[in-house]
């Protein structure tokens, strides 16, 4: 062990030390897209694999529950439709809901059922929630595919509003990666926190007016805002219905700020704890 | 050599925190710990006493230098810390002091067939393990023909990876790996998987990666023979501290040199008994008398085996007779033996004694096995320990033969054969 042992190369060292966070996070990440894209693949393959049903058990869910949810919401408690066949209110509303809670619960999900890995193998953790995401996302393109003619043979065709669809989906997967990220992260360190994951989502689905339309209801429009989640609901409509929606602009910012603060206190608590993962998962 | 250090470790301390009443696996449980804590410190008035916690230093000021070029070999006991300090290397986990300066691109092998997935085919999991290990894809297209060919599975690349025997699904998992271009190797135990013939593979593999390339290798192995024959330098870590770097030769003599005799007894008289034992007999300890094995409780195939049992006798006993059981780990009794077989020992005076039992020819198998001993006397049972300790055969020159890997079962038993042509035959 020679003291004067500063190397002269050119290449910049790698430094592990104590406490030090990465200084390069997120250019880091960058560097290993191909295995983020090589996981998601996997995720996506496996679970088309294992299904028997493969892509037919992505619609007997939704189907199920756009009837159900049809029958108690509309029939039952009779909300307004707006004109709308309340079957075709449901499963767009089922859209998003769905793409979240897949999304969510993978991505709550991923340190623990990746915990192999997690002790094996350096890569940037934040990859295994990213990741998840893309099996809802297939799910989401399987359900739209089919959506899209049942509501055409309504008479409702796309309009020019489809085009801001994309833009409702990120927001559904950042809000689902907020989430994802405060539980995976708790998870590792306190397992009941897989707990919370089938409770939010059994909660979710009447919080969120996946069954029925915010639009009938402005007295409690701000409040149900405080759930992003409903301004997705509201913006899937907003895409998919030609006009009979109206935009509720304020909903859409309180959304958006809850949104925020989610995603960014799940990303700074997940880089604080990430460290510590392989230590105690 | 300043300016071509590969690697530079400076006073690298790890600590794991040991929760005493158990990990606070659930929110509850903490929860439950702070509300006593707080509660204490009202009572008490004192500090808010954190819930009874042990510090353990699994690496502690290890400093050394690594050029490139060379292939170190890390070995110690188990518990030294070599695995942690591999993973602190890997990146894998934070050091809680000290620092490390890596230069070149690392690939690390802590595991054969990391996220290997069950339900993927072959051929997709060649791309999803050489991208976990760090390969870009246009890498893994270049070599695939090349793993595929080394893995010899090409009939079976689109079959899941589950129906692979185990034999396939290792040579798939090293083929990638061994196909890594890093400048820095990290490689854990991976030689210890697989058989005799498989290993020698990985050998000769690593040797060309190291000579050839002028690549850096760090291996952490249990194989002293692979030390010697790979390694330019060997660091020899004791509980968590470096005890010595250098050579390989003089590594592996101290690290012979450092096994103490109290470690290689296992002390058998604190163990817990099944109940009706009279216990006028009893057995204190238990050792491998004689090993030149890696550690006491190895010994190398097709050696003689010699057990020294230590036993207190309270009260004179008319007969005394030891008996041996011989498990596998699957817990299959392999054989027993009785010391009466060979005549009648006692009477026996109270006293300490030292028992020698002796297995002229025990042709196990590499592998483990589980000892359940037994001490009787005229009277009935006076001692028994089913699970008494675990002995490791393991491989030596003698086992290093044609197609001994495909062995079954758990004796190699030398056979004579003859081949005689029947005379009416044409």
């Amino acid at each position: 062990m020679s003291e004067a042992s500063i190397p002269q190369d050119a290449s910049p060292a790698l430094l592990i030390e104590a406490g030090r966070s990465e200084a390069h996070y997120w250019r880091n990440l960058w560097h290993y897209r191909e295995l983020l894209v090589f996981l998601a693949w996997r995720d996506i393959m496996v679970r088309y694999k294992q299904a028997a049903l493969g892509v037919a058990w992505v619609l007997i869910q939704p189907v199920v529950q756009t009837f159900l949810l049809a029958f108690v919401f509309g029939k039952l408690a009779k909300m307004p439709d707006g004109g709308i066949p309340y079957p075709l209110i449901v499963l767009v509303g089922l859209l998003p809901w769905q793409l979240f809670s897949s999304a969510f619960s993978g991505a709550g999900n991923s340190l623990v059922s990746n915990s192999n890995l997690i002790s094996k193998v350096y890569f940037p953790r934040l990859l295994m929630p990213l990741s998840a995401l893309a099996v809802a996302l297939v799910d989401l393109a399987i359900m739209l595919v089919l959506t899209i003619p049942i509501l055409l043979v309504f008479g409702i065709p796309p309009t020019w509003r489809l085009l801001l669809l994309p833009l409702f989906i990120l927001g559904a997967l950042l809000i689902a990666l907020g989430a994802g990220l405060w539980v995976t992260a708790l998870t590792v360190r306190f397992r009941d926190f897989r707990f919370i994951t089938p409770f939010i989502l059994q909660v979710g689905v009447f919080v969120t007016p996946v069954g029925y339309r915010t639009d009938y209801l402005p007295n409690w429009h701000d409040l149900l805002a405080l759930n992003p989640m409903t301004s997705i609901v509201d913006g899937f409509r907003w895409c998919l219905f030609r006009g009979e929606s109206e935009f509720y602009f304020r909903g859409l910012a309180i959304s958006f700020t809850v949104a925020a603060v989610l995603l960014g206190t799940g990303l700074w608590h997940f880089r604080k704890v990430e460290r510590l993962f392989a230590d105690i998962i | 050599m300043a300016g071509s250090a590969a690697i530079s470790v400076e006073h690298l301390s790890k600590r794991y925190v040991i929760g005493h009443v158990g990990r606070d696996d659930t929110l509850r449980d903490t929860l439950a710990h702070g509300v006593k804590g707080l509660w204490g410190a009202l009572l008490r008035r004192r500090e808010w006493s954190r819930s009874v916690r042990e510090d353990f230093w699994a690496l502690r000021d290890v400093s050394f230098e690594v050029s490139r070029g060379d292939v170190i070999g890390i070995i110690g006991r188990n518990g030294a810390g070599k695995s942690t300090l591999l993973k602190i290397l890997s990146r894998i986990t934070e050091p809680t002091e000290g620092r490390v300066s890596i230069r070149g691109r690392v690939a690390s092998l802590l595991e054969v067939g990391t996220g290997f997935h069950p339900e993927l085919s072959g051929r997709e999991n060649i791309f999803l393990n050489g991208a976990i290990l760090g390969m870009r894809r246009a890498e893994i297209r270049r070599k695939f023909d090349e793993i595929v060919a080394f893995a010899e599975v090409e009939r079976f690349l689109d079959t899941p990876v589950k129906h692979y025997s185990s034999g396939m699904y290792v040579r798939l998992a090293f083929a990638v790996a061994a196909h890594l271009e890093p400048e820095i190797l990290i490689v854990d135990e991976v030689l210890a998987v697989g058989d005799i013939a498989f290993q020698k593979k990985c050998l000769d593999r690593m040797k060309a990666i190291s000579t050839e390339d002028q690549r850096t290798v760090l291996l952490v192995t249990h194989n002293l023979s692979s030390v010697l024959q790979l390694c330019t330098h060997a660091v020899f870590l004791a509980a968590g501290r470096m005890a010595a770097y250098g050579s390989p030769p003089d590594i592996v003599r101290s690290y012979f040199g450092s096994m103490t005799p109290a470690a290689a007894d296992a002390d058998l008289a604190a163990r817990s008994r099944p109940g009706g034992l009279r216990g006028q007999a009893r057995l204190l300890s238990a050792k491998v008398a004689g090993t030149t094995g890696l550690s006491p409780w190895q010994v190398p195939f097709g050696g003689e085996i010699a057990l020294e049992f230590r036993v207190r006798v309270e009260r004179k006993l008319d007969f005394f007779e030891i008996g041996l059981g011989l498990f596998n780990l699957q817990g299959l009794e392999l054989c027993s033996s009785l010391s009466s077989w060979n005549g009648r020992i006692g009477p026996v005076e109270p006293g300490d004694y030292s028992v020698e039992v002796r297995y002229p020819s025990l042709p196990l198998v590499p592998g483990t096995y589980r000892f359940g001993i037994g001490l009787r006397s005229e009277r009935d049972a006076e001692d028994y320990l089913p699970e008494a300790f675990d002995l490791e055969i393991v491989h030596s020159p003698l086992s290093a033969r044609e197609h001994f890997s495909t062995i079954r079962g758990a004796l190699a038993v030398d056979i004579t054969t003859t081949l005689t042509r029947l005379p009416e035959s044409k």
